[in-house]
């Protein structure tokens, strides 16, 4: 790690408020001036503070949200009433692969990486990852594929073969456009993102606890964030795979999927869903870990059975690496398979259902509070235990035969994914906002926003069974008035409440960004711990400083922050209070550390992402772009490994050495 | 005197690196770069074995692989990893002209077997079998030609690591330098003596 030493100005008066140095960059490298500006867009875009970078892949993902949003709004336009005119079917095509694949990917999997890069290190105790240049590379890979992903719309058209784009249907023939080439390049490229920033995690999770933090005693959060990271890296590689086959059939004319030559289709099924399946955990578990810290705190309870919910977590992903194939039931495995795989499917439901029983328990007889982020925490476990209900239905394989491309799908995964996955998402914005930008949400708005987007979801979704059930194919652009049925189950009537709640849910979800303005500018700024927290990261001022901790803090409980704050007797068994947050604070501020450690900010993580992208670009548009981007990618390389973690001290100028080493970490700019 | 508060804190740096685990930051990532690397030669091994006898029409495998030529080669690539092994136990003496000799050694030896590749895949595509010939050629270019890319990219790391430690910018330990790029060789290694087998030897 580094170590900024940056030297401070004598105060002008001996025992008075110190005055940071000004402090201007010098050149590094002789060519390039190395950035040490801690304000301003460009301390943004050269970061490679945590927090910051969490923030980015917060907006990254919100932005996303919107972009799917309304991909999701269009095909329920569509769909609302009988041959509905509102796009063509080539666009529809494009509109549902695009919606489905920006929700996972650019939506879903950066607000995961939001919470977890901000949130990580500061449940752990660490002044910041364990490499935080490759931190910065991975949020700047993470947008470049999702630029190049919508390239697509504006270059020719977007990728039209659904999410999981099957073979032969995303070959040359069936997909003439350039729209598949962008999404195998754009996720390529997020890909590779991903998997630095997994490693990444890991080896923060695993190295850099705070002192006396063993595995045991980590939040419950940090566990399933830690798991999700072991899924993304053993996951990632196997979808690497399957886009380079599938790249190499489009731009250079390989056989992989060509059936006609004797290809096995199946084979892009099983290395998609190889990955496809733990990614379903790689998008929940993090909403699992986000309200298993919020149900505690609002509970006003400790989490009941904590190594149950950690090891059923660490079981979901172990698991999960081994079902892929109920996604295959109707492509004709073969009776072992099929059995073995269905098996599998309902023996994941054990752990996944272990959660629930423990979340519920942790309420019971607790005093609970029913803030925002409990209302979203509550309302995914509703959700999530309806999504997974379904769930079971579907490893009953002779039951997803009949389930397999309907509507019947798309109500599960969305109830396990939007009731899981976007509800704990909530949960966490709603709950570490006064964490992240000092100001608590308002509870008015908020409660618009949960109670409009858990209406708008059930309005949404639950007719999708019925519809799903009365076999309404999935990904149908059109539907007629002669095969709609009557009564109950009359189609047009359950799709057009389809359509209105989707509208509902986009009026709940345009309320959280209503909240969001409606807090910076109006509410006042929150208490240090306005929900009586638990965990390590409220020790910290809210926001956190830069280097997160005045004192790297000693770890003796599970539930750090509360065994801070109150004091257990055993006896009565009662909790009294024995220090506030800001006593607990002020303590840590007046026992700061010495040397505060933090890396400089860089340049070459963003040179060598976008130098990634032109690359990517060149595998479309042809040798001579190929090879500026390579290029830019070997100048940022040797940029980046030959430039120390640390500005050098004549980065920055006008600075003294005669004074001692200050204790304050400065700011300027 | 803010040098001296500098360098006093690279030493006690130097030992927050050795982190919970017992492996510093730089190792267990690499460690789990591997990991990763395994599933995806998994995937592209896979994919080869499914298709190796799916031949239409051009050659077959077992008319053209010349095992005496890639045996010698694969020989070639194993005995780079030896000679990596002296450059890492010459790094940790801190003797850099061994660890450069060694590291220059290992370089050229793998620089043979890409040479050796290359000129397999030439005499293969001489005697018809192209990339996009059949299943079979397709899918065994592409496992052996992202072998023979790890095996590149490994080379520039090798020559990189001596430049860098003739100009004496070594960012960090060197000795651990060396040893992450010989963690890397040798996995590559591994990895070939997988598909030397699988490919090669195990007739289809």
């Amino acid at each position: 790690m580094a170590i900024i030493e940056r030297p401070e100005t004598t105060p002008a008066v001996p025992g008075g408020p110190s005055v940071p140095a000004t402090v201007t960059p010098a050149s590094s490298l002789g060519a390039l001036k190395r950035p040490v500006t801690t304000t301003g867009w460009k301390s943004w875009l050269f970061t490679v503070d945590h927090k910051k970078i969490g923030i980015i892949y917060g907006v990254i993902g919100m932005f996303f949200l919107v972009v799917g949003g309304v991909e999701a709004l269009l095909i329920r336009l569509q769909l609302a009433s009988a041959e509905g005119k509102v796009l063509n079917a080539s666009v529809y095509n494009q509109m549902f692969t695009m919606h489905g694949t920006t929700m996972v990917f650019l939506f879903s999997m950066p607000m995961a990486n939001a919470f977890a890069n901000y949130f990580l290190p500061l449940q752990l105790g660490a002044r910041d990852v364990a490499f935080p240049r490759m931190n910065a590379l991975a949020v700047w890979l993470t947008l470049t594929g999702g630029i190049i992903l919508n390239l697509a719309w504006f270059l020719g058209g977007a990728a039209d073969g659904g999410w999981f784009m099957y073979a032969p249907n995303s070959g040359p023939i069936f997909s003439p456009s350039n729209g598949v080439d962008f999404w195998v390049i754009g996720l390529q490229i997020a890909g590779i993102g991903s998997l630095i920033g997994s490693i990444n995690l890991i080896v923060t999770v695993l190295n850099m606890r705070a002192p006396g933090l063993s595995l045991m005693k980590m939040p419950v959060f940090s566990w399933m964030m830690l798991v999700v990271q072991f899924l993304l890296v053993f996951s990632l590689p196997v979808i690497t795979v399957a886009l380079t086959l599938l790249m190499f059939q489009r731009g250079f004319g390989a056989t992989f999927f060509d059936v006609a030559q004797g290809a096995d289709p199946l084979l892009w099924q099983h290395l998609f869903w190889i990955f496809g399946h733990p990614e379903v955990y790689i998008l929940v578990l993090p909403a699992f870990g986000i309200i298993s810290e919020v149900l505690p705190t609002f509970s006003r309870k400790p989490l009941f059975g904590y190594p149950f919910v950690v090891f059923s977590g660490a079981a979901i992903g172990l698991v999960g690496f081994g079902v892929w194939a109920h996604h295959m039931f109707a492509s004709g495995l073969g009776p072992v398979s099929v059995a073995v795989f269905s098996i599998a499917t309902m023996a994941i439901a054990i752990p996944t259902g272990v959660k629930i029983f423990n979340w519920t328990l942790t309420m019971w007889g607790g005093k609970i509070w029913f803030a925002t982020p409990m209302k979203f925490a509550i309302g995914l476990v509703v959700l999530f235990t309806f999504g997974g209900l379904s769930g079971v239905t579907h490893s009953v394989a002779p039951s997803d035969t009949q389930q397999t491309d309907t509507y019947y799908i798309v109500a599960h995964f969305h109830y396990v994914l939007f009731g899981g996955m976007v509800f704990g998402l909530f949960s966490g914005l709603y709950y570490w906002w006064p964490k992240v930008f000092g100001k608590r949400l308002n509870e008015r708005l908020g409660s618009w926003n949960f109670w409009l987007m858990f209406i708008g979801m059930n309005m949404t979704f639950g007719p999708m069974h019925i519809l799903g059930l009365q076999g309404q194919p999935r990904r149908m652009y059109q539907w007629t008035e002669n095969r709609a049925g009557e009564g109950f189950f009359d189609l047009g009537f359950w799709n057009m409440i389809a359509s209105v709640g989707s509208f509902v849910l986009a009026i709940g979800i345009l309320f959280f960004f209503i909240n969001m303005v409606w807090t910076t500018k109006k509410e006042p700024k929150s208490s240090l711990d306005p929900w009586d927290a638990r965990t390590l990261e409220w020790i910290t001022s809210n926001p956190p400083k830069e280097h997160n901790f005045d004192r790297i803090p000693t770890v003796s409980h599970l539930d750090e922050f509360f065994h801070r704050k109150y004091q257990e007797d055993h006896a009565t068994e009662s909790m009294t209070p024995i220090k506030t947050a800001e006593e607990i604070l002020a303590e840590e501020e007046a026992n700061a550390d010495a040397h505060i450690h933090l890396p400089s900010p860089s340049y070459w993580p963003l040179v060598l992402a976008v130098g990634i992208g032109v690359l990517g670009l060149g595998v479309i548009y042809g040798v001579p772009t190929m090879i500026i981007g390579g290029s830019i990618v070997l100048v940022a390389i040797f940029g980046w490994v030959l430039e120390p973690s640390v500005a050098e001290d004549f980065d920055y100028e006008g600075t003294s050495h005669d004074d001692g080493p200050s204790k304050e970490l400065t700011t300027h700019g | 005197m803010a040098d001296v508060a500098v360098h006093a804190d690279h030493s006690a740096d130097h030992q927050a690196h050795q982190g919970s685990t017992g492996l510093s930051n730089n190792k267990l990532a690499m460690w789990l770069f591997l990991g990763s690397e395994c599933l995806l030669f998994g995937g592209l091994i896979s994919t080869y074995m499914l298709y190796r006898g799916r031949v239409k029409d051009g050659p077959h495998p077992h008319q053209i692989y010349d095992i005496p030529f890639t045996s010698v080669s694969s020989f070639v690539l194993l005995m780079s990893s030896l000679t990596m092994v002296l450059a890492v136990t010459a790094a940790q003496r801190h003797d850099d002209r061994r660890t450069n000799l060694w590291l220059t050694v290992t370089a050229v030896l793998g620089a043979t077997f890409v040479g050796g590749q290359i000129y397999e895949f030439t005499a293969f595509y001489r005697e018809g079998l192209g990339f996009t010939t059949s299943l079979f050629s397709s899918s065994f270019y592409t496992l052996t030609g992202f072998h023979g890319v790890h095996v590149s990219v490994g080379i520039i790391m090798l020559l990189v690591t001596v430049g860098v430690i003739k100009k004496n910018r070594v960012v960090g330990n060197k000795a651990e330098s060396v040893e992450l790029v010989g963690l890397y060789w040798h996995f590559v290694d591994i990895v070939w003596i997988v598909i030397f087998t699988l490919v090669y030897l195990i007739p289809s």
